[in-house]
């Protein structure tokens, strides 16, 4: 259907409008440049009463930005905002708020300590100087009941889960009667079974009148939720579509600008002796609380093992902990039956473990070093060019980079540019080439594709497959279910620190892998595949 | 139009040296206002206050790097200089910041002191004796830095702090030694130790007026140049300088690294202190150095942590040190002065990094109203 290529027009689907779909907001013309990008270029939007409108595009895409924008953090170059047919000026965040504008942030601003309904009226000018507890609590509440977000109007907000805080921001919202609610990636740390009930709240909002902005760079629940969508690439507008209308395999092809073969066949690979072995592994986080609980898992050569769970369940910490970086509580972690001791990252290195975090830029890269010193960070150890310690052989490397940023296509001015300059895919592709040529026996990849475009994305899952294929044992730890269904032989699902269970990657078992992320045992009975 | 400010996506080559040139013309231009206000109040008139000023500039400028005498004495401050400076830079390559150069200057002074006056006294080959006196040096400055090193090793503790405050301890030390158990019985009450022997005496070249320091300062910044381009310790220590975690990550002993670096900082400096004691002293003295390893601070910044553009800045600066001398002699300018030109050189260096990092952009579009 989206046959005709990626420059929709604007106003395509807009056709006759009457008096329901009068725009509550539009965004016209919005140019908004920072030095070296330009975030939005001549970007306009139109929101109507009483639907949800998903901002789609990849991450960089400009949503963020644009909606930063309309909520009066940043200020338009060029370009014009009306509420309600009302040329208006947002100048900062309370500003949007009196205009009904309120934006649910990807991270929470909402003092801990605190209880919700303090939360709630905190910085409210029309609460007075004493608080009138017992009513805005009882407000909370029935706010919270009419749209399905139970929350405890009392309860101290650090007692609370992400999802029960996301509720929380939205009641702040509602309290102060924002009509046009914007939710930057809401989802994004929620279970399954969370972001029905959030739908479900939106779905009752816009049906009373309100409009909701939803930023997304999923497709499957922007199909879900949304009325119309707005696809961004590279800044700029792609096309706005009404959701009846298109289908997943349109709206990528509008994201990415070109048709993708999303499921592409695993490679069969011959699954042999188990390589990465942990036993009763247990890790306490930087707060000091136990992370990983007892957990034992094991991964043979040519199999990739998938870790499914909400973001925050002790997937770094387990990742840290059998790379080395952090040192367990108890257990063990065996390489091809060696032991390994606690908290050495050397010798895990010299047996062919390597780990791709999640945080490329603050972990695994030198921002200010150059391509050729990122791609040699571990060659005191892998060995990748043999020269001696007292005698660096500079010509042989800068060699093999060059190589390397041929072989992995890594687009970068030369081999002596600061990495930092590079974008995140190549940024990847730079870390992925260090740690694919010391030809692994395991790797842990935590979230490899994190804030990368789907080109890069396609890259970095290639990479892997690849290296399953040549019988490499590979843990990875998701960062969306996506993942695991594309890359995994078996997928295992973690709940603060504990393995929950194993079903196969398979989508059918979404609702298994859903309940078992919100912290459900999975029944014995059900599955004999975990090996 | 509109003047914007923003931020350089990268910072071009030629700023390395631009930055530093311009700040050393503009504190001294600064100082030249700082100068003709003293003259001012000296003289009366601006006129004649403007004259004495150039004239001033002109004898500090030109004296030291011009004659003989003015050029011996500049060679003299250099050495010091070069050696804390260099010393500096390797663990400031790591961004480790190593303040103590004057503590680890002071110890390993009061180290060859020492062996020469009390534990190697017998030894009378002078090459065995300066070998055993620069070792005694460097192990005094290394030891003296291996305190803040272990600190911040294995208890987190800030360097900067630390290394500062133990260059009071060594001052206060040395002082002690001076005035009490070291004292010269026949120097007349004067703070300072028994003269060093001869076979403890650096050799000089050209009648006299350099000492053999200057080579091995030299040398040294040799060495240390292929040490940070061509060892994996300097490959390493670029990668711990720049993200410690992602040392940690690559299997590189963050923790010892730390330790080495500032240990072998505090030994370059010690070294320096005892060549200054066989070179020049030849006896410890109550404040023997001016201030040379915070100085040495200055030094290692203009020369961007590069040892071959630190001894030619440390060549600069002790020509500077000397200038200030005959500004004091010949002019009665208070010593404080040419810490305050240190002071603005720093400023200048620091406030034009910054400043480097933005670039001003004109815009000619008119812009969109926001009213």
């Amino acid at each position: 259907m989206i046959s005709r290529g990626a420059t929709w027009p604007l106003d395509f689907f807009s056709g006759v409008i009457s008096l329901e779909d009068f725009p509550v907001l539009e965004m016209k013309n919005i140019t908004k440049a920072f030095p070296g990008v330009v975030a939005n270029e001549d970007v306009s939007i139109e929101l109507r009463k009483g639907e949800v409108l998903a901002l789609l595009g990849e991450n960089g895409a400009g949503k963020t930005t644009l909606m930063n924008i309309l909520f009066g953090i940043y200020h338009a170059d060029k370009g014009e905002v009306s509420v309600n047919g009302k040329k208006t000026a947002i100048t900062s965040p309370n500003n949007a708020l009196k205009h009904g504008i309120g934006m649910v942030q990807q991270h929470f601003t909402l003092v801990p300590s605190f209880t919700v309904a303090e939360n709630v009226v905190l910085g409210l000018k029309e609460t007075g100087f004493v608080i009138k507890t017992k009513t805005v609590e009882s407000k909370i509440k029935k706010l919270g009941d009419a749209y399905g977000l139970p929350v405890h109007p009392r309860a101290r907000v650090w007692t609370l889960s992400v999802g029960e805080r996301q509720r929380i921001e939205i009641l702040k919202l509602l309290y102060t009667g924002a009509n046009i609610l914007i939710l930057d990636e809401p989802t994004a740390v929620l279970t399954p079974q969370e972001s029905e009930v959030l739908f479900k709240a939106l779905r009752k909002l816009v049906s009373e009148g309100s409009s909701v902005i939803f930023i997304s760079h999923k497709l499957d629940e922007v199909m879900e939720i949304s009325d119309r969508i707005t696809v961004l690439r590279n800044g700029k507008v792609v096309g706005t579509i009404s959701k009846t209308e298109t289908d997943r395999r349109g709206l990528v092809k509008l994201m990415v600008g070109r048709d993708l073969l999303v499921d592409t066949v695993k490679p069969e690979a011959q699954i042999g002796r188990p390589v990465l072995t942990v036993e009763d592994l247990s890790v306490k986080n930087d707060k000091g609380l136990l992370a990983v609980n007892n957990l034992s898992l094991e991964v043979r050569a040519g199999e990739i093992l998938g870790i499914a769970g909400v973001a925050g369940n002790g997937q770094r910490e387990l990742a840290e902990s059998i790379y080395g970086l952090r040192k367990s509580l108890s257990g063990s972690v065996r390489l091809d039956g060696k032991l390994m001791r606690s908290g050495n990252v050397t010798s895990r290195i010299r047996s062919g473990l390597t780990y791709i975090p999640q945080d490329r830029k603050t972990i695994a890269t030198c921002p200010n070093l150059s391509v050729m010193n990122n791609i040699f960070m571990k060659n005191s150890i892998t060995r990748l060019v043999k020269s001696s310690s007292f005698n660096l052989d500079n010509k042989a490397m800068s060699a093999r980079t060059e190589e390397m940023i041929k072989s992995f296509s890594i687009s970068t001015p030369s081999s002596r540019t600061a990495v930092r300059y590079l974008s995140g895919g190549n940024l990847q592709k730079v870390v992925l080439a260090r740690e694919l040529a010391m030809n692994p026996k395991a790797i842990i990849a935590e979230h490899p594709t994190r804030g990368l475009d789907i080109g890069a994305m396609e890259f970095v899952y290639r990479s892997l497959l690849e290296q399953k294929s040549k019988g490499t044992a590979i843990l990875l730890l998701a960062g969306e279910l996506y993942e695991i269904f594309r890359l995994c032989d078996r997928v295992a699902v973690i709940f603060e620190g504990q393995i929950m269970g194993y079903t196969p990657p398979d989508p059918a078992f979404i609702e298994e892998i859903g309940l078992m992320m919100a912290g459900s045992m999975q029944e014995d009975s059900v599955h004999e595949n975990q090996g | 139009m509109k003047i914007r400010v923003e931020k350089r996506l990268e910072i071009p080559k030629y700023a390395g040296i631009l930055v530093p040139v311009i700040s050393v013309f503009a504190a001294l231009l600064i100082m030249g206002v700082i100068l003709l206000i003293f003259f001012i109040g000296r003289h009366g008139t601006l006129a004649a206050a403007f004259g004495k000023t150039v004239e001033a500039y002109q004898e500090m400028l030109s004296w030291p790097f011009t004659n003989r005498y003015g050029l011996a004495s500049t060679f003299m401050r250099m050495v010091p200089l070069a050696f804390v400076a260099l010393g500096l830079s390797f663990a400031y390559k790591m961004k480790i910041w190593n303040i103590g150069g004057e503590g680890q200057l002071y110890m390993g002074a009061m180290a060859s002191t020492w062996g020469a006056i009390f534990l190697f006294k017998d030894i009378t080959s002078p090459f065995l004796m300066i070998l055993l006196l620069s070792i005694c040096g460097a192990i005094a400055g290394a030891l003296w830095a291996l305190i803040p090193a272990l600190m911040k090793a294995y208890a987190k503790t800030d360097e900067i702090v630390v290394t500062l405050m133990l260059n009071y301890v060594a001052i206060f030390w040395v002082d002690y030694l001076v005035y009490g158990p070291w004292k010269d019985p026949r120097g007349y009450g004067f703070p300072g130790t028994a003269p060093f022997p001869e076979q403890a005496k650096l050799p000089t070249f050209f009648d006299g007026e350099f000492h053999l320091g200057i080579f091995t300062a030299i040398t040294l910044a040799l060495i240390l140049f292929y040490v940070y381009k061509k060892t994996s310790w300097g490959f390493n220590s670029r990668i711990v300088g720049d993200n410690a975690s992602a040392a940690r990550y690559s299997g590189i002993s963050v923790r010892n690294y730390t330790i080495i670096a500032l240990v072998v900082s505090g030994a370059i400096a010690g070294l320096g202190g005892a060549t200054q004691m066989m070179g020049v002293q030849h006896r410890l003295q109550h404040g023997f150095s001016p201030g040379y390893g915070y100085t040495a601070i200055i030094v290692a910044w203009l020369g961007k942590l590069n040892p071959l553009a630190i001894v030619l800045v440390s060549f600069l600066f002790g020509g500077l040190l000397v200038g200030n001398d005959q500004l004091q002699m010949f002019y009665k300018l208070p010593m404080a002065l040419i810490s305050v030109f240190q002071g603005l050189v720093l400023f200048c260096l620091l406030g034009g990094e910054a400043l480097f990092k933005y670039r001003l952009r004109i815009d000619r579009e008119e812009l969109l109203d926001n009213e």
